[in-house]
């Protein structure tokens, strides 16, 4: 099953290559991970996704949080949540073309955010479901480039992971 | 005041309590020795070679409990120490490694000597820091020193730029430290001891199985007194032994590939088993397909990634081994139930049965040395109570089988990663904690020439070890393998060319022995006990086809054992 796992760690140089190094090592797989820091400078946030058996899940988490720059981590999907995912695409758009684009585009409630006489690139947030769906409804020809943040998730309601 | 980084380097381990370190200097750590030259409260023993100084710490460690503490220089002096940290890693053995590191400026630029040390070791370590600053140096290492020897204990590495030791600021050195990302659980959950005594107490069937975690948590005693209060049966794996007497009747001997037969069939036919301080490794549990398949398990670790990782258990404890095994106690003691004594004397007798098979027999009768019968002189020779260290393969073993230790931290080698090499330098560590003490290093003729240059070491500093040499003229292990699973096709097994250790032996400076006759062995080694002040190199000429039994063959559950 495909599990968010969201990770609080130590804001300092070698955390990433840790956990990275920690799933390479043990042969779990990643299927994206993100990382910025928060409102708080010395602690970054992690979100990673994985799949796994539970035995699985509960190893990886185990092994996550026995690392020393892990503060405190939260499996998502062990409740309600909300996940997002920012993808921007360089589209070729030329002539009629640029017409269709742009409704493509607004049926998905993406926004054009950079313009050329041959060309748009389109922001657009949304799950990962959301992103593949607005990839499959382009023409692949069209596409010039394709970028995608990787998952980012907050758990709702009061639920919270915070120190 | 202020001091320098290296001056701060030598205060803060002095402040630690640190009284001995193993190194080898070089380039990026000439700072830091030559505040060690400027100070005479912790002495550095120089080995010969950087694996030597972590395998020798690691002895230190494993022999005291104390952290071992290895200075090694960057570049080279750090990969090669990677193989004793991983070493340490496996079995959890605190340690704190420092690595010179080269400049601050330089980092990254591809300097001489210089390593990417935190990237190589992270694998193999606790954790490890980067001091980039003078002023984080002596609470980094205040942090190392806590990480090393607390919750699961493991080696730390801290890698220190050479500016970093040359830098000046003030010196202070924190009493403790807290770290919010790191907490370890001390106490076990209340409620899930209830159950495990519950379980244990209405057992037919028990087995207490328990590892090293119990001798790195102190808990032998308790374990012990919990043991006997229950007349369960006990066995221990290849890193706890020691943790109960081997003496003892309730002792069924090691568990595992090569463990007795009464104890891998005890395992298999239990309805309780008590996990204790014990990771079910794959040398332990055989094909895990069939391990212990009626019974309801407890599992005590510290580390709760031990839990249920390798065998789904019943009843997980996560806590200090010593602390949950007290209550237990405590419990037990307070409760009105007894432990089923009709169903244990049947459960006994039906071990008994397993013992009678005497699966640790050996011919008595051979005309070439059986390694069996130098080790049961050993045993006999010490009275049991010497500090032993191996090497790996037949004769780690051996050793296991056939020496009976009684007592924790006597039994020292690495179980986990399986180092040969280890043998020699971890004896040195032993015997510099211990000066009076009978340290034997159990080898073979492989092993010992992986870190044979320590021998020096141990003639610099007058360490009077005493080395069992079992010398087959083969990498045991490897034959024995291919004897029996490769159609005899001895492939680089045979060790050509081997030099003669006993000339080997004396020409740094010690004493060596060539045993070839079974009716030598036991005044050879008497013999050399007798040399209180010099180290005696023993080389046993052994029969080079005998074989470690019984065994476990891979993909075999422990009902399945090959005996002889």
């Amino acid at each position: 099953m495909r599990h968010i796992i969201s990770i609080l760690m130590e804001n300092e140089a070698g955390a990433l290559s840790r956990v990275a190094g920690l799933f390479s090592a043990r042969g779990y797989n990643i299927e994206s991970l993100t990382v910025a820091p928060t409102e708080d400078p010395s602690l970054s946030r992690m979100t990673l996704v994985t799949r796994g058996t539970d035995e699985i899940i509960e190893q990886i988490t185990k092994q996550l949080n026995k690392l020393v720059d892990v503060v405190k981590l939260m499996d998502m999907t062990d409740g309600p949540h909300i996940e997002r995912e920012m993808m921007l695409t360089k589209v070729r758009a030329e002539g009629d073309g640029r017409e269709e684009l742009k409704r493509v585009s607004d049926i998905f409630r993406g926004r054009i955010i950079d313009v050329t006489d041959k060309s748009y690139t389109i922001e657009l947030t949304g799950t990962g479901d959301k992103l593949d769906a607005f990839l499959q409804a382009l023409d692949r020809a069209l596409i010039i480039e394709v970028v995608r943040s990787g998952v980012s998730g907050i758990a709702r309601g009061e639920r919270a992971l915070k120190l | 005041m202020e001091l320098t980084g290296a001056e701060i380097f030598v205060r803060s381990l002095q402040d630690e309590g640190v009284e001995i370190i193993f190194g080898y200097p070089g380039g990026a750590v000439l700072h830091i020795y030559d505040a060690l030259y400027r100070q005479d409260k912790i002495q550095h023993i120089l080995t010969r070679h950087e694996q030597g100084a972590t395998h020798a710490a690691d002895g230190y460690a494993r022999a005291t409990g104390k952290p071992g503490v290895v200075i090694v220089t960057s570049g080279p002096g750090a990969t090669n120490a990677v193989t004793g940290i991983a070493t340490a890693y496996m079995d959890s053995i605190p340690m704190v490694v420092f690595t010179g590191q080269v400049p601050t400026h330089l980092i990254g630029n591809d300097a001489f000597q210089e390593a990417d040390n935190i990237g190589i070791t992270r694998p193999c370590v606790k954790h490890n820091f980067l001091v980039k600053d003078v002023r984080d140096l002596a609470e980094t290492i205040k942090k190392a020193f806590y990480v090393a020897t607390t919750g699961r204990p493991g080696p730390v590495v801290v890698d220190i730029p050479k500016d970093v030791t040359a830098e000046k600021t003030e010196y202070h050195y924190p009493d403790k430290v807290s770290m919010r990302s790191y907490n370890p659980v001390h106490v076990g959950h209340a409620g899930q001891i209830k159950r495990a005594v519950r379980l244990m107490l209405d057992a037919k069937r028990p087995m207490i199985y328990t590892g090293g975690g119990v001798i790195l948590g102190n808990a032998a005693g308790s374990l012990t007194e919990l043991a006997r209060l229950l007349g369960h049966p006990v066995t221990n794996t290849l890193m706890g032994l020691g943790a109960y007497p081997a003496t003892d009747r309730q002792f069924v001997g090691m568990l595992g590939m090569h463990g007795t037969y009464e104890a891998n069939m005890a395992m298999h036919h239990c309805d309780v088993l008590i996990a204790i301080g014990a990771r079910f490794d794959d040398r332990v549990t055989g094909n895990i397909e069939k391990f212990c398949p009626n019974a309801k398990i407890v599992h005590v670790d510290i580390d709760p990634s031990s839990i249920s990782k390798n065998v789904k258990v019943d009843v997980p404890i996560v806590g200090c081994v010593d602390n949950v095994l007290k209550a237990m106690i405590k419990l037990i003691k307070g409760s009105k139930q007894r432990p089923d004594e009709a169903a244990l004397r049947d459960w006994w007798q039906q071990i008994e049965d397993w013992r009678s098979k005497d699966c640790l027999k050996y011919d008595h009768d051979s005309e070439l040395i059986k390694p069996q019968h130098v080790l049961e002189s050993l045993y006999k020779v010490t009275g049991g109570d010497a500090f032993v260290t191996s090497d790996v393969g037949q004769h780690q073993m051996w050793a296991a089988q056939f020496y009976k230790f009684d007592k924790p931290r006597r039994w020292i080698n690495s179980g986990g990663l399986g180092t040969m090499g280890f043998g020699l330098p971890a004896a040195m560590g032993v015997q510099l904690a211990y000066r009076d003490e009978t340290v034997v290093c159990v080898t073979g003729e492989g092993s010992i020439q992986m870190c044979i240059q320590e021998l020096s070491t141990c003639k610099q500093y007058a360490l009077p070890l005493k080395i069992v040499n079992l010398n087959n003229g083969y990498l045991g292990m490897v034959r024995q393998w291919q004897e029996f699973f490769y159609q005899g096709r001895y492939a680089m097994s045979y060790m050509e060319s081997l030099p003669d250790f006993v000339k080997l032996a004396e020409s740094y400076g010690h004493a060596g022995m060539k045993i070839d006759k079974p009716a030598d062995v036991e005044s050879a080694l008497a013999e050399a006990m007798a040399m209180k002040d010099r180290l005696v190199f023993m080389d046993f000429i052994t029969d080079p086809a005998e074989n470690v039994y019984p065994m476990i063959p891979a993909g075999g559950g422990q009902n399945e054992m090959i005996l002889i």
